[in-house]
C-alpha cells in the first residue's frame, strides 16, 4: 500500500442533526486504484459519510481531502466536477428519461457547445453530440444496457436499473467512484456479475471504487479493505481476512 | 363554412394561449412552483413592445425582439430576488410570494404608465385570406404559424441539445442533477428567461388581436393560460400546446354558439369536467407514490 497514492483522506469526520451524533471521529483513506468497502448494520452512518463526501450534507467536523484537494468549502457540483461519482441506495434515475438520456445527463459538464451553435446545428454541436453519444454507448455496452438504450429507464428491471446508475456515474468522468449497495435486491447470479463488472470498471477507467454493502459475499471477495462503521464509529478497520476475524465486528453483527 | 371561420379564429387565440402556457408549464416542471406574475410579465412586454413601436418608431421586429430582452431579464431577475431565497421555503410561501409580485407589477405599471388604457398600433397586416367564402386574417394565420414554430423549437431544444437534457433532469430529480454536475440553479433560470421570453412574443400577438395595453392586461390571458397548462398536464410541453388550442377552440366556439357572456365559465367549466375524469388532465403523466 506504501507506493500507492491516497485518493481520498477523510480525517476526523464528523456530523451532528439536532443532538443527534450520526458520525463521530471517523479516519480512512482510499488509495488510487483499490476497491473499498464500507460496512455496517442498519443506521450505522455508512450513507450518511457518502452524502458528506458529495457535499449533499456539509460536516459538522473534520476535513476531507480529494486527490489533494480540501472539500470543505466546495458544493455538490463541484465534488462531481473534482471526480467524484456515486449511486443511491434507493436508485435515483431520472425514470422519464431513456437510459441513453440519462448516461448523457452525466456528460453535462464535458459538453461546452452554446444554445446559439445548437439552434444553429453547428459543427461544434453535432459534433460533441455525436462524441457524447458514442462514449455513453460504450458505457452502455460494459454495463450490459446496449440493447435497451431507447427504453425509457423507469421500465427496467431493477437490477438493469442499478447498472444503468452506474453508467451515469461513470459518464461524469470520475476518479471515485461511491457505490451505495449496488447489489441490493439482485439474485446470486446477478451478483456474481456485478463483482466481475466492478473489476472491469475499476481496471478499464482506472479508478477507485469505495462501496456499502450488506451482501458479505461481494464484499469480501472484491473489497482490498473495509471499514467498519457501529453507531456512526469506526469500529474496525483491515484487510477482509482481518475483518472477519475481529471479534468486535462479530460481536457488532451478531450480537452477544 | 362558419364552423370553419370560428375553429380557426379559436386555435389563433388558442395560440396565444398555447405560448403562454409554456411559460407556466416549464416553470412547473423544472421549479416545482406557480408563477402566478407570468400574466403581468405579459403585460410588462406589453408595454415596451407599445413604446417601443410608438415612441421609439421601431420597426415591428426590432420592437418584439426589444420586448423579448426585457422580458428575459426581468423573468430572471424575478426569480432571483423573489423566489430563489425561497427554495427551500414550503410550496405555499412561493405561492403568495408570486401574488404579492404580481400586485408589485401591475401597481408599478400603473404608477409609471398609468390606469388609462393605451391604444396598441396596428403593426400585423390586417388584410385577410379568401378561400372562397372562408375568411381568414393573416394576423390568426401569423399567430398560429408563429405558435408552431416556438413549439418545434423548444421540442427540438428540449430533446435534442445538452442544456434541454438538464432541463429534463432537474423536473425529475434536483438532487441526482446536481450530483451529475449540473447546476440546477442556472438551469432554472434558463427557464424563466425562456418562459419570459415566449411570454414577450404572446404579448405582441395579444395586443394585434385586442389592441388596448392596460396595467391589468396580463391576468385574464395569463388565467386562461395557467388553466390550457393545467387543462393538458401542467409541466408537460405538448400537454400546454394541447390544452392552449382546445381552450381558445371552445371559448370561441361557446362564443359563437352558446353565449359571449357565459363563454369564460363554460371553458372553466370543460376544465373541471376533464379534471374530474383525469386528474393529471390530458397529457400529464400520473404522479405514482411508493408506498
Amino acid at each position: 500500500m506504501a507506493d500507492r497514492k491516497v485518493i481520498l483522506d477523510i480525517q476526523g469526520l464528523g456530523i451532528d442533526f439536532g443532538g443527534l451524533t450520526a458520525v463521530n471521529d471517523l479516519n480512512m483513506q482510499v488509495y488510487e486504484g483499490e476497491i473499498a468497502g464500507l460496512i455496517g448494520p442498519n443506521g450505522a452512518g455508512k450513507t450518511t459519510v457518502f452524502n458528506m463526501l458529495t457535499k449533499v450534507y456539509q460536516p459538522t467536523r473534520g476535513k476531507i481531502f480529494f486527490d489533494g484537494m480540501d472539500l470543505e468549502k466546495k458544493n455538490v457540483v463541484d465534488t462531481t466536477k473534482a471526480g467524484i461519482a456515486r449511486t443511491f441506495q434507493n436508485i435515483r434515475l431520472f425514470s422519464g428519461l431513456s437510459v441513453l438520456d440519462n448516461v448523457l445527463t452525466g456528460y453535462h459538464n464535458a459538453i461546452t457547445y452554446s444554445p446559439v451553435e445548437a439552434v444553429l446545428r453547428l459543427h461544434s454541436y453535432r459534433r460533441q453530440e455525436r462524441e457524447a453519444r458514442e462514449k455513453a454507448l460504450e458505457l452502455l455496452d460494459i454495463m450490459e444496457l446496449k440493447d435497451d438504450a431507447e427504453v425509457i429507464a423507469g421500465n427496467l428491471p431493477y437490477g438493469a436499473q442499478r447498472r444503468l446508475e452506474i453508467a451515469r456515474a461513470l459518464a461524469t468522468g470520475p476518479k471515485l467512484l461511491l457505490l451505495d449497495e449496488p447489489a441490493a435486491g439482485m439474485n446470486p447470479q446477478e451478483t456474481e456479475e456485478l463483482m466481475k463488472m466492478i473489476r472491469f470498471i475499476r481496471d478499464h477507467f482506472e479508478i477507485s471504487v469505495l462501496l456499502i454493502e450488506h451482501d458479505m459475499k461481494l464484499v469480501m471477495g472484491i473489497c482490498e479493505r473495509i471499514t467498519v462503521l457501529n453507531y456512526g464509529m469506526m469500529l474496525s478497520q483491515g484487510t477482509p481476512e482481518q475483518i472477519q476475524a475481529d471479534p468486535a465486528v462479530i460481536k457488532a453483527y451478531l450480537g452477544d | 363554412m362558419e364552423f370553419l371561420s370560428y375553429l380557426i379564429n379559436g386555435l389563433g387565440l388558442g395560440s396565444v394561449y398555447a405560448i403562454i402556457a409554456l411559460g407556466y408549464t416549464m416553470v412547473y416542471g423544472i421549479a416545482k412552483m406557480l408563477n402566478f406574475a407570468h400574466g403581468d410579465v405579459i403585460m410588462i412586454g406589453a408595454y415596451v413592445a407599445f413604446f417601443a413601436l410608438t415612441n421609439f418608431g421601431l420597426p415591428l421586429i426590432p420592437a418584439v425582439l426589444l420586448s423579448v430582452i426585457v422580458c428575459t431579464v426581468l423573468g430572471v431577475t424575478i426569480e432571483r430576488l423573489a423566489y430563489k431565497p425561497l427554495r427551500q421555503a414550503s410550496s405555499l410561501s412561493v405561492l403568495i410570494t408570486a401574488i404579492g409580485v404580481s400586485y408589485f407589477l401591475q401597481n408599478g405599471a400603473q404608477l409609471l404608465w398609468s390606469s388609462a388604457t393605451k391604444v396598441f398600433p396596428a403593426v400585423i397586416s390586417n388584410g385577410s385570406l379568401n378561400i372562397g367564402s372562408l375568411q381568414i386574417s393573416y394576423l390568426t394565420l401569423i399567430t398560429i404559424c408563429v405558435c408552431i414554430l416556438v413549439m418545434a423549437a423548444l421540442t427540438l431544444f428540449i430533446n435534442r441539445t445538452s442544456t434541454g437534457r438538464a432541463m429534463r433532469a432537474c423536473s425529475e430529480d434536483k438532487g441526482a442533477a446536481a450530483l451529475m454536475g449540473i447546476n440546477v440553479n442556472f438551469i432554472i433560470s434558463v427557464t424563466f428567461a425562456i418562459g419570459s421570453g415566449l411570454a414577450a412574443i404572446a404579448s405582441v400577438l395579444l395586443c394585434s388581436t385586442y389592441p388596448s395595453v392596460f396595467p391589468t392586461l396580463g391576468a385574464m390571458p395569463g388565467i386562461k393560460a395557467f388553466t390550457a397548462a393545467v387543462f393538458g398536464g401542467i409541466g408537460s410541453i405538448p400537454g400546454a400546446f394541447l390544452g392552449g388550442l382546445l381552450l381558445g377552440v371552445i371559448e370561441i366556439l361557446a362564443k359563437a354558439y352558446i353565449s359571449t357572456q357565459l363563454s369564460d365559465a363554460i371553458v372553466f367549466a370543460v376544465l373541471i369536467v376533464v379534471l374530474l375524469i383525469k386528474p393529471t388532465g390530458l397529457l400529464g403523466r400520473k404522479l405514482s407514490e411508493k408506498v
